[in-house]
């Protein structure tokens, strides 16, 4: 008599497995198959194309009526199993019982839902079955507004096919960047841009709050307060191991249904395959690997020895277009180094993670022909230290002899184009050079080539050195070590390209480093808000310890907080807050700094948001004594008190600071209001200096009081205080658009000139009105109090230590 | 073998930064990568004391806030010209939680 096998799950995994045992023995088993999808086995990775449109259902069926009839599978199909009875071997649906000798539970895994409120609204899917997939395509063909939850693998799938049958598509993803398991910042970044030229809208580090709507879902609401309306959510965050029958059963479950290399359960009996089961403590999500599983349960079914050894598996999307590839293992490490190839041109960024000679981790994108060349050499793990220096442009390069950089130019025909966006050839390039241009200047006045976007300026100079006879040219120094660009065009191209990222900047610019360094960070953050203040974000992570607590450090890892006093005037009431908090947090030493003001030095950093706190209740604000940005405003009395005062210069330095405050710059500024010649506030060493006279206002700009002394120079004359406030601000503006980063103003002064900066802000009215208008858009969102911010409920725990082991220890 | 203690939720630190951890050994710096890899190293520069947890954390490496000596967080080494080495301790993560060597909760062998 045959023996009874029974499977759970007519799935990728337990329909291969079936068929193998078919071929091999297709006497030896009976089979019952039960389903809870009320139809057979398809290839549920094509549920995408379905989706898209590429594909029909019918395409994509693996296994038919007739291939069951033909094999004598009695089909359960529409009827879940509800319970297994391991003593009498028996497994039971609602309809009906069905005994084994051999069992196979081959469920897969149920997509997980986030416990937010409304996820039990009807317009709220997930993404594994054909039910789900024709909701989306409904969706889709109505042109409504969807919103996916997951910036995934199944979650982008999803996305780009209801946008590509018509839907209006915003994708949520909790990260910082797409496919954050697969892919690195530039790779996700590149990913991104692809999905919006395609109108679907991104939202990185966005938490879902909540699913808004009365009978239906209606709307998305985030953490941060934005709302998305979504006539459809389809919830792609993942998936659990569907492990519920076996839990019942006992059967031994950790994440998945534990099983052995023979793909044997807890009981001699059972058997599990697929996404629902964990061997040797992982979990399985791709086929790949199931596939072989398949292949080693058939032979155990028929009693052959064989064992399941797990591969690397590599990850496509799906999704015309949008061509990736990742495997293995990119993390950064020690003795790990990368091999980075960017062509920002055409979109593609590739990088090759190698360890001892061997490739561990591949990441493409854009251009993926090489994937699994690569992929190839990672499993075989090849020693590539022969074809390293050429390895990252694939195997079409491989062989003969070594490619040095300089014989990559002279291979080049003389039509090749180096500069795209001039469209100006190598052989143009040559015969500049033998006409006399030979300065990287000079090329781009003659021949415009590298003189727009400038992403091609490194392949320029290798073509001008090849035309002069292999003498290198000295390139104008880089920024820092990860990138040649210099600071000016990292500017410029920031603005002409639209660049609104950090990665984006990395990646169209052709960063070298995978993360950037303390010194270019920095720099592009400030470039990047300075340029974009209403879109991007400031990244703190990117800032400086005392721009980041905003406050100063010091030696021993304790902090000042020094409150802003407007123009150095302040109260009885702010004077007794202070003091009251410098007796609360026993601070070590008070003390009066040069930008008159009160500075409490040696604050824990924990006690920073309580600090804040007690003083923000006093109506002060943070004084920014720790920024690139605008710092004090100092002043004298003025006329108001003095005998020989001419004008009210507490009062207009106080104008000033309200207007500056908060505001970033270049490197930190400070203004000096005197109300007479006699300059008791020492306005003549500040980066901007008012001196006033009988007749108005003397500006002046570009003094400093450091390590080098440097007198203002006169910038400007008005009677009308308004005029004086206008210019100021013009100026700082000015400085803060071209400025390079910590260039102090009297340096920015000495590279561009002070006339530059006249014809700018005295001369030209009209821009210097602009001028005035850019400094308050940014303003709306910078002039704002961090302290405020960061000492929330929310906020303060943060401040402290994660955890406590002294304590625990004690216990 | 290791014993680790569970420290907090990965959540709890952000990405390119660091919080620290008081131990019985000095206070501890856990950071976290970009890609959501963490590590922990003692929250003392050898330059000059230091706190590591307040550096910029570009790749694998964290910057010092003092001096910006660079250490390379994986072997707790001073890249470049700067000689010096911090003290790393086993980390890891899982199922999102933060955990981290049981030795910590120690004192200092005599
Ligand atoms: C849209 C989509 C795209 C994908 N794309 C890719 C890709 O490009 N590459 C890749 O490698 N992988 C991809 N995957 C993953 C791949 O499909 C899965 O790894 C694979 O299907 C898992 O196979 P399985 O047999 O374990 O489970 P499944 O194929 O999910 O089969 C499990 C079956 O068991 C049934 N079942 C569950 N509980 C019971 C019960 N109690 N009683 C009876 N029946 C039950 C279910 O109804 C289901 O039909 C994709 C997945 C989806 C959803
Ligand atoms: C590591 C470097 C530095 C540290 C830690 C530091 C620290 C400080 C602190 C804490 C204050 C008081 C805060 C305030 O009132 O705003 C201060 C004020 C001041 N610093 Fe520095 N400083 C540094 C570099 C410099 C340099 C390079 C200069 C000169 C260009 C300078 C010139 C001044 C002046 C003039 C004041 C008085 C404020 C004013 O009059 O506007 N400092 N400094
Ligand atoms: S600068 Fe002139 S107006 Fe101001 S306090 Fe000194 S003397 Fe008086
Ligand atoms: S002068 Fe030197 S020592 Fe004094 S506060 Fe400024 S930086 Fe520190
Ligand atoms: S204390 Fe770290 S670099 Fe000086």
């Amino acid at each position: 008599m045959k023996k009874k096998l029974v499977v759970i799950g007519a799935g990728m995994a337990s329909g291969r497995m079936l068929e193998q045992l078919f071929d091999a023995a297709p006497d030896a088993y009976e089979v019952t198959l039960f389903n809870g999808e009320p139809r057979g086995n398809y290839n549920r990775l094509m549920l995408s194309p379905v989706l898209s449109g590429e594909k029909t259902y019918e395409d994509i069926v693996t296994h038919d009526d007739d291939w069951y009839a033909a094999n004598g599978v009695d089909c359960r199909f529409g009827e879940p199993v509800v319970k297994i009875d391991r003593k009498n071997r028996i497994v039971y649906s609602n309809k009906g019982g069905a005994p084994y000798d051999a069992l196979v539970i081959a469920t897969g895994s149920a997509p997980f839902i986030i416990p937010v409120v409304g996820k039990e609204l009807p317009g709220v899917v997930t993404y594994r079955d054909l039910e789900d997939t024709h909701a989306m395509i409904d969706a889709g063909v109505a042109g409504k507004d969807a919103v996916v939850i997951g910036g995934g693998l199944l979650g982008l799938e999803a996305a780009a096919g209801m946008a590509a049958r018509g839907a209006k598509v915003t994708v949520i993803h909790l990260m910082g960047h797409l496919m954050e398991r697969q892919l690195d910042p530039a790779a996700g970044y590149l990913l991104q841009k692809d999905l919006e030229k395609r109108g679907i809208k991104v939202h990185c580090k966005g938490a879902t709050k909540a699913i808004l709507g009365t009978d239906r879902a209606e709307a998305v609401l985030l953490e941060d307060g934005t709302v998305y309306p979504a006539d459809l959510v389809c919830m792609a965050v993942g998936i659990r191991p569907e492990t519920r029958l076996a839990n019942d059963a006992h059967l031994e479950v950790e994440r998945g249904i534990v099983v052995d290399d023979a793909m044997r359960t807890s009981d001699p009996h059972i058997f599990a395959l697929g996404e629902c089961v964990e061997h040797r403590k992982q979990l399985f999500g791709l086929v790949a690997p199931l596939y072989d599983q398949a292949k080693v349960l058939a032979k155990t079914l028929l009693d052959e020895a064989a064992e399941f050894v797990p591969v690397q598996t590599a990850t496509k999307l799906k999704v015309t277009g949008c061509d990736l590839f990742s495997a293995g293992d990119f993390a950064e490490g020690e003795g790990r180094e990368d091999i980075v190839f960017r062509d920002p041109g055409r979109g593609i960024y590739k990088r090759l993670v190698l360890q001892d000679d061997r490739i561990i981790g591949v990441v493409m994108y854009g251009e993926t022909g090489d994937g699994n060349w690569f992929y190839g050499m990672m499993k075989e793990g090849t020693d590539i230290s022969e074809m390293r220096e050429t390895l990252i442009f694939g195997p079409a390069f491989q062989g003969g002899s070594k490619l040095d950089p300089m014989a990559a130019v002279a291979a080049l025909p003389p039509e090749a184009e180096i500069c795209g966006c001039n469209g100006v050839s190598k052989g143009t390039i040559m015969a500049a050079v033998a006409g006399g241009a030979c300065t990287l200047d000079q090329m781009r006045a003659c021949t415009k080539a590298s003189a727009s976007c400038g992403t091609c300026t490194g392949l320029v100079q290798q073509v001008m050195a090849f035309a002069m006879g292999g003498e290198v040219q000295e390139a104008p120094a880089g920024m820092c070590k990860c990138t040649d660009h210099t600071h000016e065009d990292v500017r410029r191209l920031i603005k002409t390209m639209a660049l609104k990222s950090i990665p984006a900047v990395m990646q169209e610019l052709g960063w070298k480093t995978v993360g950037g360094c303390h010194s270019c960070r920095p720099a592009l953050n400030y470039y990047l808000l300075a340029e974009y203040p209403l879109e991007y974000k400031d990244d703190r992570q990117s800032r400086f310890v005392n721009e980041r607590n905003h406050a100063n450090i010091q030696k021993d890892g304790t902090y000042s907080v020094v409150p802003r006093m407007w123009g150095g005037v302040t109260t009885p009431d702010e004077l007794r807050a202070i003091a009251d908090a410098a007796d609360k947090y026993n601070v070590p030493m008070v003390k009066v700094t040069g930008g008159q003001r009160i500075d409490l030095l040696g604050v824990k950093k924990e006690d920073l948001p309580h600090m804040w706190a007690d003083l923000n209740a006093a109506g002060m604000v943070s004084g920014a004594a720790y920024s690139k940005g605008l710092r004090t405003v100092k002043t004298c009395v003025g006329k108001e008190f003095c005998r020989v005062g001419t004008q009210d210069s507490t009062g207009l330095g106080i104008k000033l600071e309200k207007l500056m405050w908060g505001s970033w710059t270049p490197h930190k500024l400070k203004l000096g209001v005197s109300g007479c010649p006699r300059n008791c506030a020492e306005a003549t060493c500040k980066d901007i200096g008012v001196v006033c006279v009988d007749s108005g206002y003397n500006i002046s700009i570009g003094g400093a009081a450091g390590m080098e002394v440097k007198e203002t120079e006169h910038l400007a004359s008005t009677p009308s205080e308004e005029e004086t406030i206008q210019i100021i601000l013009a100026v700082t503006q000015l400085y803060r658009e071209n400025g390079k980063y910590l260039d102090r103003l009297w340096k920015w002064m000495s590279k561009v000139g002070l006339d530059w900066i006249k014809a700018q802000v005295v001369d030209d009215l009209e821009n210097r009105m602009a001028l005035v208008e850019r400094f308050e858009i940014s303003q709306s969102v910078y002039r704002t109090d961090p302290w405020a911010e960061l000492s929330t409920p929310a906020e303060t725990p943060k401040w402290g230590p994660l955890a406590d082991l002294t304590l625990e220890a004690a216990e | 073998m290791t014993t680790f203690v569970d420290i907090g939720a990965l959540s709890d630190v952000p990405q390119q930064g660091a919080r620290v951890v008081k131990t019985m050994q000095g206070c501890v710096a856990v950071f976290r990568t970009s890609d959501d890899r963490v590590f922990a190293l003692e929250d003392r520069c050898p330059h000059k004391g230091g706190p590591l947890s307040e550096g910029i954390v570009h790749g694998d490496r964290v910057t010092c806030p003092l001096h910006n000596w660079v250490f390379d967080m994986n072997s707790g080494e001073a890249q470049g010209a700067d000689e010096g080495m911090v003290r790393t301790y086993p980390i890891r993560v899982e199922n999102g939680r933060i955990l981290i060597s049981a030795e910590l909760m120690a004192r200092k062998a005599a």
